[in-house]
């Protein structure tokens, strides 16, 4: 046994060259054989690596993909989303669980099967999902969960499990998934049939890498990701830091509650992904890149393999690209391991330094001083995709599209109750109502904006514009009929930011907890006025003093919702009796010490008398 | 290289060099920005967050903020003020801090900070309880993380200055905390003379000596004395210390 686990490790570790900067993959190796990373296999792996048992168990620990117990051979992981949530997930899990003869979160004896919840896998367009082991399973109901869980008990390769498969990429070999692409709508930036392969590379060697930088800034393109950085400064910085190395990386870590734009263009458009990656790296002067997938997007790692030996193989990676002397460049790929905070950039840098995926204090910032050190640009999977496709067209053919301030279209992941749900390729400055149109969306009421930590609105906002200047979004559009429950969707995200926080500064990772608790004290019926303006209060105090833009704007739900939705908060709010504290409720608070006196209540308590028993 | 700079805290003239961050030249000019997480000796790592200032009318953690010419920082406004004491009132009410029965009482720096910024009431937030286990497995120092505010003073001191690894942080969000490099302390190479353990280097009352208990007379304990912060406004104070 401890000969098999020694060379387990030990190959492991050789895989990837004793290297303790590329401990992540070794661990995920480690994980996938074992089925665990226990102390033993701890101790072997800081051993092997120059490193230490707590540094490992801090990692393992972080990374929601490693696991210090036993897991089962088999790991299903139920996406716990809003919207699988509305879409029947509980359903489903309690299919799963009656046939497995598990609970969530718990391992079967005979080690054959695990059962979890996880947040977002990117499949909210075909909600309920989930993913067993890498392969992904989506529209599950109760009839087709009994069907797999009994599939799998017969035979447990999940692979088996992809019976019909999805459309265009998804159903070659080296995907071989039932996900659909879902694309509703094609702009004619990225989602159009005649983009011409490699246009944009050829046209970036032909100028100076200063005049790809000059034509990436004029074209007004604005960072995808989220946050809306100009691109093209972005890199300005980064080639103006004297440094001999430089990164370039692009951020497909897409963790967004409600976005799925990034595992589409990673499925259809791999190349235009690369080619922007190269013209990058032209023009800051990079040798090596980086393309960071998240851990659940696994099952699309062969086939972008693929795509990037046929790269090398054409002369498009390599040494002296398309015969350019002095341009080398090459990507690998870096695979998360479950953890959202990963798609902040630091962290994300953070992450491929094989450290806990915590951000990075700033200043220095990325460019300066970015992987290892060097300077390093991060960007989003569309920003990429942008680029190569403006040094094709010219930054006056985008900048024509959308409005002032946000050039060209963007892609929405649109989710939620709508009867077209999927990617829709729509210039910058679309109306919230015409995109719900769109969709077939019948009863909106809801609309969140922008992801877990982005805006809420109801139907007085409809028509406002989707672009920076007014709702900005990385691109995730989660749509709620009116019989949803607002405050459970306000619950939900804080609950996943709670999941999700590194925990590394004290606003954040404590104050987010506090919010949930008082929005569950609402949901209860025993709030009052006061509580209203203790969660603006505390709000304020987590989007001011956290370190990154988790904490900056994890509390957005709930202002958002306060104020586009004042009578839900109303309505659930009561007066306090002579200053008494309406939120106190007797019964509910010495009902434990009843339960330990064996003393119940014929009123109170629904289960009057059984625990006499 | 060392060039000066000359900014302004509430509108009072620093000066400083390049290089610093905010809280050092700050506190060369005996002005007192509360903090908990950063310590001389350490480098800073801004997580406490309780340094939190605006500089240019923007949040950032004064201890691992430059310091630059020409820039305006807020440290002593009420918008800042409620700030930090949000951010106390979170470590204690996410740990359990029962001053009465603990041991570092009088010179914890949770506390004496609770009393410099005049938090009177502690019951503003819920409290979270947590039940972590207590580490007691070494026969000379006791591990209680419930105390713990995860300011990682005893993590950075192990690593840069002892040249060790005995602490580090584990898990994540709520439910990251400090960890042992062993399945326990006492399987850790830990030694009684670790920067890492010593009484100035946890701020709170988590890493306690055995056989040291209360060994100060309350009315001459640290904080009995003077307010946290004292030594840094009065350099007095700092010379008698
Ligand atoms: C908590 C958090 C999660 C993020 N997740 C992602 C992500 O999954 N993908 C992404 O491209 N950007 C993400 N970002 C934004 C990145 O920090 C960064 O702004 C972006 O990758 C830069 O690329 P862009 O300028 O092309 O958008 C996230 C930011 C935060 C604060």
């Amino acid at each position: 046994m401890k000969r098999d686990l020694e060379s387990v490790v030990s190959q492991a570790c050789r895989k990837f060259d004793n290297d303790g900067v590329r401990i992540i993959d070794i661990l995920r190796e480690v994980q996938n054989r074992l089925g665990c990373i226990n102390g033993e296999t701890m101790e072997l792996l800081a051993e092997k690596l120059s490193s230490s048992r707590i540094e490992i168990e801090g990692l393992v620990s972080f990374y929601s993909f490693f696991s210090e117990d036993p897991k089962g051979k088999v790991i299903i992981r139920l996406c716990d989303d809003i919207i699988d949530r509305f879409a029947g997930i509980d359903q489903v899990a309690k299919v799963f669980s009656e046939e497995l003869g598990i609970g969530i979160g718990e391992t079967s004896s005979d080690r054959s099967f695990s059962l979890e919840y996880t947040p977002c896998i990117g499949m909210s367009d075909q909600a309920p999902a989930a993913l067993i082991n890498g392969v992904v399973v989506t529209k599950l109901t109760p009839g087709s969960a009994g069907t797999i869980a009994r599939s799998l008990k017969r035979n447990p390769d999940p692979s088996r499990l992809v019976k019909k498969k999805g459309d265009g990429n998804n159903a070659g070999r080296l995907i071989n998934a039932m996900v659909k692409n879902n694309i509703r709508k094609k702009g004619e930036v990225l989602l159009s049939d005649r983009i011409p392969a490699g246009a944009g590379l050829e046209s970036a060697l032909k100028k100076t890498p200063d005049q790809v930088i000059r034509e990436v800034i004029d074209s007004g393109l604005r960072g995808c990701g989220g946050a809306g950085f100009p691109t093209g400064r972005k890199w300005d910085l980064a080639r103006r830091t004297t440094a001999a190395r430089r990164f370039v990386i692009c951020n497909a870590d897409e963790g967004e509650p409600g976005t799925f734009k990034d595992r589409v263009l990673l499925t259809e458009r791999a190349d235009l992904i690369f080619e922007g990656m190269t013209i990058a790296a032209y023009a800051i002067k990079s040798k090596s890149g980086i393309l960071y997938l998240r851990a659940e997007y696994e099952y699309l790692r062969p086939f972008l393999e693929n795509v990037l030996k046929k790269r090398r193989k054409a002369g498009l990676l390599g040494k002296r690209i398309l015969g350019k002397r002095g341009f080398d460049f090459d990507i690998r790929i870096q695979s998360g391991a479950g953890a959202y905070i990963c798609g902040e950039e630091s962290a994300l840098i953070s992450s491929c330094e094989g450290l806990r995926g915590e951000p990075k204090t700033r200043p220095p910032f990325p460019v300066e001083k970015g992987l290892l050190g060097h300077p390093t640009i991060v960007n989003n999977v569309e920003t990429f995709c942008c680029a190569a496709r403006i040094i094709d067209r010219g930054a006056q053919w985008f900048a024509a599209i959308g409005t002032d301030e946000s050039n060209g279209t963007k892609l929405l992941s649109v989710s939620g109750d709508c009867k077209r749900p999927g990617l829709y390729e729509v210039p910058f400055g679309i109306k919230a109502a015409k995109l719900l149109d769109m969709a077939g969306a019948e009863d909106p009421a809801i609309v969140q904006i922008g992801g877990a930590g982005g805006e809420m609105i109801g139907r007085n906002s409809f028509d406002r514009k989707i672009c920076f200047e007014d709702l900005s979004t990385g691109g995730s559009v989660m749509i709620f009929s009116s019989h949803r429950n607002v405050l459970k969707i306000v619950d939900y995200f804080l609950e996943f930011f709670i999941h999700e926080s590194c925990g590394y500064c004290t606003p954040c990772s404590v104050g987010n907890v506090f919010l949930r608790e008082r929005i569950q004290k609402i949901m209860d019926g025993y709030a009052e006025e006061a509580d209203i303006d203790y969660l603006k209060d505390l709000s304020k105090t987590i989007m001011m003093t956290s370190r990154c833009g988790l904490g900056n704007t994890s509390p957005k739900p709930v202002l958002s919702s306060i104020d586009q939705f004042p009578v839900v908060y109303a309505s659930l709010t009561r007066e306090s009796k002579q200053g008494l504290q309406a939120g106190f409720d007797i019964q509910k608070a010495l009902a434990e010490s009843r339960r330990i006196a064996k003393r119940t209540s014929m009123i109170y308590d629904p289960v009057y008398g059984s625990e006499n028993e | 290289m060392n060039k000066t700079v000359i900014f302004k805290i509430d509108g009072v003239e620093v000066r400083g060099k390049t290089g610093q961050t905010i809280m050092d030249a700050a506190d060369e000019a005996h002005i007192y920005i509360p903090r908990l997480c950063d310590v001389e000796g350490l480098e800073p790592q801004g997580s406490c967050r309780v340094c939190i200032v605006k500089v240019n009318g923007r949040p950032a953690a004064a201890c691992t903020q430059p310091a630059a010419d020409g820039i305006e920082v807020e440290n002593g406004t009420l918008e800042i003020l409620n700030c930090r004491r949000d951010i106390i009132r979170m470590l204690f009410h996410e740990g359990n801090h029962l001053c009465p029965i603990c041991e570092a009482s009088g010179r914890c720096e949770l506390q004496a900070m609770g009393y410099r910024l005049g938090i009177l009431q502690p019951a503003k937030y819920p409290y979270l309880q947590p039940v972590r286990p207590i580490d007691a497995s070494h026969p000379d120092i006791l591990l209680d993380t419930n105390r713990c505010i995860r300011c990682g003073r005893c993590i950075r001191a192990s690593k840069y200055i002892d040249g060790k690894n005995v602490f580090g942080y584990v898990g994540r969000g709520i439910h990251k905390r400090v960890g042992v490099n062993g399945k326990d302390f006492a399987h850790t190479d830990v030694h009684p003379d670790d920067k890492a353990i010593a009484l100035e280097t946890c701020p709170v009352g988590c890493i306690i000596r055995k056989g040291l208990g209360f060994f100060t007379p309350v009315g001459q304990r640290e904080y009995d004395r003077a307010p946290i912060g004292s030594d840094i406004e009065n350099p007095e104070l700092r010379r008698e210390k």
